[in-house]
């Protein structure tokens, strides 16, 4: 049995604060994105996440995810209710801490996702229809893949796949899940023949200062330990993001006036795409990914744009896109002289690395996608997805919750 | 015979505008943003992936209730204060007002207006001086 690290424990319990402090940080960054009518709903739709999520995790999330493998598809029930998760540490997941603190750091990922897929909704989604699929969500789509891709035995990680923290798991599962989720539900009133103007960008430039911020712990505390790996990830985070912002910037300068909601949305670009790698590539690497990740989702939203499709704050080129980058560049940039329980990817040697890390991300995207489209439609049979029209011209803040943001 | 001046145009021009009235004697305005467009239609601002536009503009609204003798003086000044030269720099209205009444006391009409040292009282000195 491993001993627990007291160092390695100090840093996992305060990476987790920092998690959990970027659901909140995504709900001022959405909330600033939509109407002042809707900023209280698109707020709470983060939020109570936090809520329905814990609950979730410590009943059944975490066995589904982590516990013992059944044919490498999802976990046994042998972590039910948490049983036997305590203290102690776990030799597959937490050698040096107790398997308690990887399963609430873990917790605070199984929050984040299903609230990123709130982009998707905002403004229309009826709540209980929410609660109900978020967690169907959780339980159906998220708990399998993070068992696939984390979970030993799992079926990507098995054949090789990395992700660091996240890059398939969240950040791809909810793009596309958001992509499917608009598609069923459809566009806003008015959507493409009005303006819908950001009501409080600087709640934006908050919340994606925050989520930077966060994301210290959500790639460094995926080291899992207090050592030169967490501090690799915490740098190339920073690095990824900074690269993204200012490539973003640019990229929005060429059409009017560099733009701080475009500057923004670029570090969050950039931390996502970071996400996947930032435990096997070097900061120069993490330059590249960053600046690569801000054209892939700046594009993305024109082309989500062309369609004519409402996915209203663009979850799917931020965190689909981003996150597919992500996964890709793992496979291009990375090298076991960052992290000796990596592998190579194809700039080191190892074309194999990138055929590997395309499969996940196809497996990923086509049972997220799909198994969302399946939940949203099931959902919608039992009730309805969508607020009325009158409710929504009134806005989900007085029709849903009876409030109102300010006085 | 009492008007109303309501004066629509740029915000940044307000503290100008309102020196200026200061200057020549108004004592009591009032104001309140207003978001409007006339024939220059709206503006276009930066997003996330390229530009949107907005049609509706911010301005303020300022509302002044004066004697008639003052208006033409008051107009002028209003308009000097607040323009730029560029479309987009607003728009005057007069208005008759039937009655004016001072909550405080009760007082109506001229004497409701009236304030020491304000555009009339002003008037009045100088028309004596003249005498």
């Amino acid at each position: 049995m491993e001993q627990i690290n007291a160092g390695d424990t100090a840093w996992i319990l305060v990476a987790t604060a920092l998690v959990m402090v970027m659901t909140p940080a995504l709900a001022f960054f959405y909330g600033g994105m939509v109407r002042k009518k809707n900023l209280l709903s698109t707020i709470n739709l983060s939020f109570i996440s936090i809520g329905l999520i814990s609950i979730q995790w410590i009943l059944i999330g975490y066995t589904l995810a982590f516990g013992t493998s059944v044919n490498g598809l999802f976990g046994g029930l042998d972590f039910l209710g948490l049983s036997g998760v305590g203290s102690e540490p776990n030799a597959d997941y937490a050698a040096t801490i107790p398997h308690l603190a990887f399963a609430a750091y873990q917790m605070m990922f199984a929050i984040i996702t299903p609230a990123l897929i709130t982009g998707a909704f905002v403004e229309r989604i009826r709540f209980k229809a929410f609660l109900i699929f978020t967690l169907l969500w959780a339980t159906f789509v998220y708990d399998p893949v993070a068992h696939w891709v984390w979970g030993v035995g799992g079926i990507l990680r098995t054949r090789g796949a990395l992700d660091f923290a996240g890059g398939t798991v969240v950040h791809i599962t909810a793009g596309f899940s958001a992509l499917a989720f608009a598609i069923v539900l459809g566009k806003r009133k008015w959507y493409g023949q009005t303006t819908m103007e950001p009501s409080n960008i600087p709640f934006t430039v908050l919340g994606a200062g925050l989520l930077w911020m966060g994301w210290f712990g959500f790639n460094g505390g995926s080291a899992l330990a207090a050592n030169g790996l967490a501090v690799n990830a915490v740098v190339t985070t920073n690095t990824a993001a900074a690269a993204a912002a200012v490539v973003w910037m640019f990229l929005s300068w060429r059409d009017n006036k560099p733009s701080v909601l475009g500057i923004v949305t670029g570090a969050v670009v950039g931390l996502v795409a970071i996400t996947p790698a930032a435990g096997f590539v070097t900061p120069l690497a993490a330059i590249a990914i960053g600046a690569i990740a801000a054209p892939v989702s700046f594009y993305a939203i024109r082309l989500r744009q062309k369609w004519g499709l409402d996915e209203s704050l663009d979850v799917w080129a931020c965190h689909g896109m981003g996150g597919t980058w992500g996964a890709l560049a793992t496979g291009l940039f990375a090298t076991t002289t960052v992290n000796s329980a990596g592998f190579d990817g194809l700039f080191y040697g190892n074309p194999n690395q990138l055929l590997i890390q395309a499969a996940a991300v196809a497996v990923s995207i086509v049972f997220s996608f799909g198994m969302t489209f399946v939940l949203t439609k099931l959902v919608n049979v039992f009730t309805p997805l969508r607020v009325t029209e009158n409710e929504e011209e009134v806005g989900l803040d007085i029709s849903e919750h009876g409030e109102r943001a300010f006085a | 015979m009492t008007k109303k001046i309501e004066a629509i145009f740029r915000e940044e021009k307000l503290d100008d505008v309102k020196k200026a009235l200061y200057s020549i004697g108004i004592v009591g305005m009032n104001v309140t943003e207003v978001r409007g467009h006339g024939r220059q239609g709206g503006i276009t601002l930066s997003g996330r992936t390229g530009t949107y536009q907005v049609d509706f503009l911010p301005r303020v609204q300022l509302n002044i209730i004066l004697s008639d003798h003052n208006v033409e003086k008051t107009i002028n000044t209003i308009q000097q204060a607040a323009q730029t030269g560029n479309i987009g720099d607003g728009l005057i209205f007069v208005y008759p007002v039937d009655e004016v009444i001072r909550i405080r006391t009760g007082e109506r009409g001229h004497d409701a207006l009236a304030y020491e040292g304000d555009i009339d009282t002003r008037q009045e000195v100088a028309m004596a001086g003249v005498a």
